[in-house]
Formats: structure tokens, C-alpha cells, sequence
């Protein structure tokens, strides 16, 4: 189907020159993006605050505006008028394009997020390939920011940022290419519409090895060593202040936006769901992620970064192998009317594997017979 | 053969955590709501009763800092007049040792916790601060004869049968907050 | 072909999140594996020792809730215990049961707070530490309704306790008493199989039997490596032989060890709590008769007690008049920081902080 977009250029074409019919809905589809993402990132600040807050038995922030939504408004005001303090020895240039380079490519994955029926804005052949790309640019920047700013603490968190992101492409990746082959296009309005039963039920292995690799890309709980307050005190970002820390703050909740937008449409079945009209059900679908993301933020503590990297080589890594196995034999044998089968082959599939995986679980460090 | 360390442990603690959503919060929203402190609180400003002291200064002595200062002349017969009865509450700790060694219980601890103020200079009090009027209450503190006047304590302890957080409060204070210069 | 690497010094310093005060360790790090550390304390000293013998010895007693000031009641405890043996001051039966009902909630609050904050340097951004906080809240209440303050009680004085106790705190506690196992139980369903927990701190920062009994490590600490000891036991003081509680010990003296231990203890003390109780006399006096400006005779004395973070012993030299001529503090963290090098070498940085964590030191009382 073609996209709201292609519609919108389509009509105008009918009494504007060519180049105009072109370019102003382009640009009004990125100012409507841009728009979508800052909305709902404000709006993730507040629920996050105020979830986080009934998780810990007291009320969040209610005090701005009625219950508190203007508290996100007010954090942003705050950060804004703080002094820029650049480090005098810190290697300016890369000080300075740091947070770009981190913050730019997380508003430019939801040019392929398709929010509605038809409503993206770009319907990439190549879509969830462009999400993988242009995802990998943001760790550059975080290790710019991280060497950039000489301090002891910082580079601690540059190393491990390295080895923790490069560590978790290769499951998140792995089994994105699970749903590929079920759905059988890389273009996300397609795999959208290939869910007639979602592909969560479908591939449950598939969905928790994404979810936790996207928990370690994002640098969230359990997997935040990156930026651990007890330990490193703020991470990568200590020497930051003022609007560049605003870009790392606000790029925190765009990228946990931005994988909910994607978790939403490989695994959830996007925009589709009875009665109510279509992006009611992709906002339900994105909060109902992140509300998952916050549990788990408040309920568990963090891994140390040895134990982080053993759990994804030595424990997600194979299962996502085995699950594009398993899946790929199943797509050869199973007919397409009977996708059900796989629903109950992989979740047993699924079952045997991680209590199998347990055993791998060493305490101790290894050293210790404990 | 026997299976650990799974997921068994932290879906169990996400399953508390999910519950703790349904609980009432226990957060005061201070200054709109206030708890009711207890009736022996060990409050700011203390309370000078002129007629029963007699300046003999156990209190000055008592004192592990030496917070209190007093002046007395004396009157014709034996009895100690007070020019000046200065209590420096920027270092007092609010032990209440003053009040515990009066001879003549002339001395009891304050009620309130909301007296800060613009200028050290302002925290140390004269005697007429200090001495007791309507608005400048004693607590009970070492002097169970004022228990009576006093509200009982809101206590974190008396919640609904369970699962409720709820705070009872008792009736909120009715002190008014304390001044700011 | 091998990499060239070069120790740095890393400056964890006096302000920190989880330096527990302000506590600085220069740590000598390679790569993330920490080769030496050394603790440099005395940020915080605020020359309590050299005050105290300028002053009464009631005087004194405001001074020593500021020592471990998260269980200040146990503090005060000791010092007037040692001050009974110097002058040989029996205290009345209520009272002493008063004193064991105070102290055994103190230590279930300082326990608290405790494990409340090795979770959180564990990372578990306080969802814990609340959680045990409105317990805490509770016990302060409570305090608050015997003593006028919720923190620095200043309650015990030199032959007893300053007041009788309200009529509505004997119900609070026994309201308190019953319903903490529940809660405890909630803490354990939360924490104890929790499987992060269990990879970051089991075989984490081990301190071996013989070291800790070298270096005279007590409290939970020593317990945690396998050494039964405990002075509510083995040396009762005050009127702790009448009790019949456990002393949990661990197996291995790992950081999970000291959490579990502590855990357990917790639950120990509702028992003894229970029991005190059951057992308390309706009525007596709560202080034996003493001067205010008081003499004892000359001499010295050491009284000791089992404090919630070990073995907290007072020092008394009296010369006979009214303000001691020497007061010596002994506190159990000091020495149980003394085995930091050794648990932490060979670990790596987040590992030392929450070793650092487990041994759960107050800095109040390293510096008096």
C-alpha cells in the first residue's frame, strides 16, 4: 500500500511544479515526526517519574501543573539555562559534536516507523537494515563524549561502552532476521502487515533476546553500567552540562522511544487491533513497552561489566542462533495457513533452552566453588 | 536434575514490585498536610516560665555547649531578679539536658520545628521569645503535666488492616508556619 | 603480542553517592581490575575524645549518639554500661528491660539501612532502600513518641533511662513486632534468590576465617565468615542471658554472606523482642539515683556491647571528679576496615564498591 505521504505528493502534483510537490511534504512529514517524538518523549519523562514513584510506595512529582506534567517542561527550562562548562583541558571539538553525533541518528530511525495505518515516512525497501545502521552511528558519540572530556571516570565508561553496545548488535540483529524470515520483506509497513497473529506469540525466543539486547543498547537497567550513579557517578556524561547534556538526556528517551516504535512493530503487530482507530493502538502498544522498561528498571539491580558481556556472548548469542535455526526449518516445512504450529513448537522450544542455559550460569566469578 | 538461577528469581521480584503499585502511597504533601508529632517532642524554641525560675542557672550549667546565658542581680532579700535569659538556639542540639536538671520545672522544650530564620543573628532568643505565652506552647518533654493539652501522635504504624498504606492522620495541626525574619 | 597497559590512580573521593560519607579511597586500577587501595579517613573527625573531657559525664551522653548516628540508642548504651562498672550502679529491673527492647529496634533500624543501601550500590536505584524505609519510619515513630527526636535519641542515662515510657508505646511495639516477618518476608521474596544479586555479590570480596579473626573483625562482618560470636552470648551484659535467640552465621564470608546474615538477625531480634515483652515488669522506677554533677570513684573501666555493626567498646579513665580524665572510643568498623585491601584485590571497580557496601560503615564512627 502506498503511504499517506506518496498520497499527499501525488494530489499536490496535480497543480503545483514538479520540485514543490515534492519537497514541502517531505518537509512537513519531518516536522510532524519531529513533533510525534518530542511529544511523547516529554510525555515518557513524566510517566517514567511517576511510575518509577508508585513502584517505590510515594507519589512522583505532582507539584508542576496539575499532577505534575509540566514537571518534563520544567526539567528542560532548568537544564537549558545552566552554564556550558566545557573542561579546560578536554579536547574541545570532539567535546562539542559529541552529543550530536549522539542524539542525530536517533531522530532519524523513525523516518521508518510506520505510527498509523499508512502513516510513515518513508516506506524503505530496506527498513529494518536502516534501523540496524543508523542505530550502531550513536556509539561513536558516546565514546567521543567519554574521551573527550579527560576525566578518569568518564573513560571507565567509554571502555565499557564499547565493549557492552558492540557486544549486543550481534543477538539484536540475529533475531530481527528471525522476523524477516516469517514475515518475509525487510520493509517495515510489510512485516506490519504480515502479523496476523503477532509475532510475539510467535516467536517468544526471538522477542525476550531482542528485548534484552534493546535494554543494553539503550543503556537501561539492568544493563546501565555505562552511566551507574553508584559507581562512576553520571559515566560518559560527567563533564556535560547545559544543552549538550540536554541532547544525552533527551537522546535517552528518544532511543527508548525508538526501539518501543520498533519492539511495537516487529514483535506486537504495530498499529492493527480491534475498535479503536489505529495510532490509539500504536500509543497503547509503545506505552505498554515502556511501562515494561521501567519495571524492570526499578525492581533489578545492575551487572557488573564481565558478567554483562559473558551473558551476551556466552548466553544470548547462541540462543539467537539456535532460534533462527529453529525458525528457519519451521518456515521451510510449515505451510503459511498453519502458523499456529510454530506458536506452540517455539514456545516449548523456548522453555527447553533457557532452563538448559541456566546451567551456564557461573557464581563467583569462576574462582569460587560456591 | 535440578534447575536455578533461570528467571525464577527476578520474575518473583517483579511480581512484588507490580504489587507495590496498588498500595497507597505513604507521601505527606507537605505543607498542605502535616503529621502530628509527638507529644515529648524536642521542639525549637524552648519555654521560659519567669515565675517559677529563680536564676540559680542549673540549666546554664547543665548545658554540654554552654548555649544558655544568664544575668540576675539580686533583689533585696535573697531572691535573684533575671535581666537576661538568652537561650543561642543556632547551637543548641536540642539535647534537652536544660530541661531535664531544672529544680523548679521553669523550663520545657518548644513545640515547634519550623523556625528558620533570615539571619544567624535572629536565632539566638531573648527572654521574651522564649518566655511561654498563648501562640509558644511547652511540650511534654521531662513534664508529663502538659501530656494533657497536647494532640496525640499521627503514626505511620496505624494503617489499614493491611495491604493499605494509608497514613491516618489525625486532625492536621493547627499551628500556623513559622515566620520567616 | 601483548598489550601495554599502565595502572592509573583512580580518586574515589570524599564526595561520592556510595562512599557512605565522606570516606576517600585512592584506588590504583588496571584496566577495570583493582591492584591497591587506600582508605584515607578524617574528613569527618570532630575531636569527641578530646570534647568529653571538658565536659560531665551526662554531659557526654548527647555526644556519643553522634558517633554511629543510625543507632544511636546502642551507643548511649554502651557508655553508660561502662560507667555502671566503674562506679558499680546496679540498674532497676524495668529499666534494664526497657534498654533491651531499645536496643533490639535500633538494630533492626540500623540493619535496615544497612542492606538497604548495599542494594543500592548494587544498582537497584532505591526501590529497596524504600521499602525498608517505611519500616524504618515506623521505628522512628515509635522513637519519637518515647523521646521527643527521631534520629539522636540521647535517651539512657547513667543508672537507667531518662522517662517511664508512654502508655501507647508498648502497643505500638507489639503491633510493630507482628507484623515485621511479613515484611521480611516481602524483603527476601524481592531480594534473596533474585539472580543478579546472587551473580554480583556470591564469592565477591571473601574474607577468610583466620584473617577475620586476625585483624579482630566483629559484628555481622565476622559472622559472615564462619566465627560464632557474639557478646549477647558469650559475655551477657545487662539482662540478655534471659533470651533465647540464634546467631546466624555464614558459610563462605562473601558479600551475600554479610547481606544474609544481617537479613537474619533481623529476624532474631523480633524474637528476642518478643520475648522482652512478654516478660517486662508492669511497673518500677527507670533510673537509679544519680547526681547530677556526679563523682565515681577513681579507676577506669571498659564496657563493651554488641552494637548492630560489631563490637562498640567505651574506654573510662576517672580521676574522681566530675568530668572523665580520658574517654576512649573503640569502634568496630574501624577495625573491620582494616581487611579492605585484602577483600578487594583482584576485583574490579564496581566490585569494590559494594564490598565496600557489605561492610557497612558509618563514617560518624571511624572518625569520631
Amino acid at each position: 500500500m502506498t503511504t499517506l505521504l506518496d498520497q499527499f505528493q501525488l494530489w499536490l502534483k496535480g497543480f503545483w511544479p514538479e520540485w514543490a510537490a515534492y519537497i514541502v511534504p517531505a518537509i512537513a512529514g519531518i516536522l510532524v515526526i519531529i513533533a510525534f517524538v518530542l511529544t511523547i518523549v516529554i510525555f515518557y519523562i513524566w510517566w517514567e517519574r511517576r511510575l518509577l514513584g508508585r513502584f517505590q510506595i510515594r507519589t512522583g512529582p505532582n507539584r508542576c501543573g496539575p499532577e505534575g506534567i509540566f514537571q518534563p517542561i520544567a526539567t528542560a527550562v532548568k537544564i537549558l539555562l545552566k552554564e556550558d562548562i566545557v573542561p579546560d583541558k578536554a579536547d574541545k571539538l570532539i567535546h562539542f559534536i559529541a552529543p550530536i553525533i549522539v542524539f542525530v541518528p536517533i531522530l532519524m530511525i523513525f523516518a521508518v516507523i510506520p505510527i498509523s495505518e499508512g502513516a510513515i515516512l518513508v516506506d524503505l525497501n530496506v527498513g529494518i537494515i536502516y534501523v540496524v545502521a543508523i542505530s550502531s552511528i550513536s556509539i561513536i558519540g558516546i565514546f567521543m563524549a567519554s574521551w573527550a572530556s579527560n576525566n578518569k571516570y568518564s573513560l571507565i565508561s567509554g571502555m565499557r561502552s564499547i565493549a557492552q553496545m558492540v557486544s549486543y548488535e550481534l543477538p539484536v540483529v540475529l533475531s530481527i532476521v528471525g522476523v524477516v524470515l516469517v514475515a518475509g520483506s525487510f520493509s517495515m509497513l510489510k512485516i506490519v502487515e504480515a502479523q496476523t497473529i503477532p509475532f510475539i506469540l510467535l516467536q517468544p525466543l526471538g522477542f525476550i533476546v531482542f528485548f534484552l539486547g534493546a535494554l543494553a543498547e539503550m543503556n537501561r537497567s539492568p544493563f546501565d553500567l555505562l552511566e551507574a550513579d553508584s559507581e562512576i557517578v553520571a559515566g560518559y556524561h560527567i563533564e556535560y552540562s547545559g544543552m549538550k547534556f540536554a541532547m544525552f538526556y533527551l537522546g535517552e528517551y528518544g532511543v527508548a522511544l525508538a526501539y518501543a516504535g520498533i519492539i511495537t512493530t516487529l514483535f506486537l503487530s504495530g498499529w492493527q487491533g480491534p475498535g479503536l482507530p489505529p495510532i490509539i493502538w500504536f500509543l497503547i502498544k509503545i506505552i505498554a513497552v515502556f511501562t515494561l522498561i521501567v519495571w524492570m528498571r526499578a525492581t533489578l539491580p545492575r551487572l557488573r561489566v564481565d558478567q554483562l558481556m559473558s551473558f551476551a556472548w556466552k548466553g544470548l548469542l547462541p540462543m539467537a542462533v539456535l532460534n533462527l535455526v529453529i525458525v528457519a526449518v519451521e518456515v521451510l516445512l510449515i505451510p503459511a495457513s498453519m502458523q499456529w504450529v510454530m506458536f506452540i513448537l517455539n514456545f516449548a522450544f523456548a522453555a527447553v533452552l533457557i532452563l538448559l542455559w541456566s546451567k551456564l550460569f557461573t557464581l563467583g566469578g569462576g574462582r569460587v566453588e560456591v | 536434575m535440578k534447575f536455578e538461577r533461570y528467571g525464577i528469581g527476578i520474575a518473583r521480584g517483579m511480581a512484588l514490585t507490580f504489587r507495590h503499585l496498588f498500595r497507597s502511597p505513604i507521601t505527606v504533601q507537605y505543607p498542605e498536610q502535616k503529621l502530628v508529632t509527638s507529644r515529648r517532642i524536642r521542639g525549637n524554641e524552648l519555654v521560659w516560665f519567669p515565675e517559677k525560675c529563680t536564676g540559680c542557672a542549673t540549666c546554664a550549667k547543665s548545658c554540654p555547649q554552654g548555649n544558655i546565658v544568664i544575668v540576675t542581680h539580686g533583689d533585696e532579700g535573697s531572691k535573684f531578679i533575671v535581666d537576661k535569659f538568652e537561650l543561642d538556639s543556632g547551637r543548641c542540639m536540642f539535647c534537652g539536658l536544660c530541661v531535664e536538671s531544672c529544680p523548679y520545672d521553669a523550663l520545657a522544650m518548644g513545640l515547634n520545628y519550623e523556625c528558620a530564620k533570615y539571619r544567624r543573628g535572629d536565632l539566638v532568643l531573648s527572654k521574651e521569645k522564649l518566655t511561654v505565652a498563648a501562640d509558644h506552647q511547652p511540650s511534654a518533654y521531662y513534664r508529663p503535666q502538659f501530656e494533657g493539652k497536647l494532640p496525640k501522635q499521627s503514626l505511620l504504624l496505624w494503617n489499614k488492616a493491611d495491604g493499605g498504606q494509608k497514613l491516618r492522620f489525625l486532625p492536621l495541626s493547627t499551628r500556623k508556619r513559622g515566620s520567616g525574619a | 603480542m601483548s598489550i601495554q597497559t599502565e595502572p592509573f590512580i583512580l580518586n574515589i573521593g570524599p564526595q561520592h553517592p556510595s562512599t557512605h560519607g565522606v570516606f576517600r579511597l585512592r584506588v590504583t586500577l588496571d584496566g577495570e581490575v583493582v591492584v591497591n587501595v587506600e582508605p584515607v579517613i578524617g574528613y569527618l573527625h570532630r575531636g569527641i575524645e578530646k570534647l568529653a573531657e571538658g565536659r560531665t559525664y551526662t554531659q557526654n551522653i548527647p555526644f556519643t549518639d553522634r558517633l554511629d548516628y543510625l543507632s544511636s540508642m546502642t551507643n548511649n548504651l554502651a557508655y553508660c554500661l561502662a560507667m555502671e562498672k566503674l562506679a558499680d550502679i546496679k540498674v532497676p529491673e524495668r529499666a534494664e528491660y526497657i534498654r533491651v527492647i531499645f536496643s533490639e529496634i535500633m538494630r533492626i533500624s540500623s540493619h535496615l539501612m544497612a542492606v538497604g543501601f548495599f542494594i543500592n550500590d548494587l544498582g537497584a536505584m532505591m526501590t529497596p532502600v524504600l521499602y525498608m524505609w517505611r519500616e524504618r519510619e515506623k521505628i522512628m515513630d515509635m522513637f519519637e513518641m518515647v523521646s521527643g527526636q527521631r534520629l539522636l535519641y540521647n535517651f539512657m542515662r547513667i543508672g537507667g533511662v531518662s522517662q517511664d515510657i508512654p502508655g501507647e508505646f508498648l502497643p505500638a511495639v507489639k503491633k510493630f513486632v507482628a507484623e515485621m516477618p511479613k515484611y521480611l518476608d516481602e524483603y527476601d521474596q524481592l531480594l534473596a534468590k533474585n539472580e543478579i544479586l546472587l551473580v554480583r555479590s556470591k564469592g565477591v570480596g571473601i574474607l577468610p576465617k583466620e584473617t577475620a579473626i586476625s585483624i579482630g573483625a566483629s559484628g555481622p562482618v565476622l559472622r559472615a565468615s564462619g566465627v560464632k560470636w557474639d557478646i549477647r552470648q558469650l559475655d551477657p551484659y545487662s539482662i540478655y542471658e534471659r533470651f533465647d535467640f540464634a546467631i546466624p552465621t555464614g558459610e563462605v564470608g562473601d558479600c551475600y554472606d554479610r547481606y544474609w546474615v544481617r537479613m537474619q538477625e533481623m529476624r532474631q531480634s523480633v524474637r528476642i523482642l518478643e520475648q522482652a515483652l512478654a516478660q517486662m515488669p508492669e511497673k518500677g522506677e527507670v533510673c537509679a539515683s544519680v547526681p547530677q554533677f556526679f563523682r565515681p570513684p577513681r579507676g577506669e573501666a571498659y564496657g563493651y556491647i554488641e552494637a548492630p555493626k560489631g563490637n562498640l567498646g567505651f574506654y573510662i579513665v576517672s580521676d574522681g571528679s566530675i568530668a572523665p580524665y580520658r574517654l576512649h572510643i573503640y569502634p568496630p568498623t574501624l577495625i573491620n576496615i582494616t581487611a579492605l585491601q585484602d577483600m578487594v584485590k583482584g576485583w574490579k571497580v564496581a566490585d569494590l564498591i559494594i564490598i565496600f557496601g557489605s561492610i557497612d560503615v558509618v563514617l560518624g564512627e571511624i572518625d569520631r
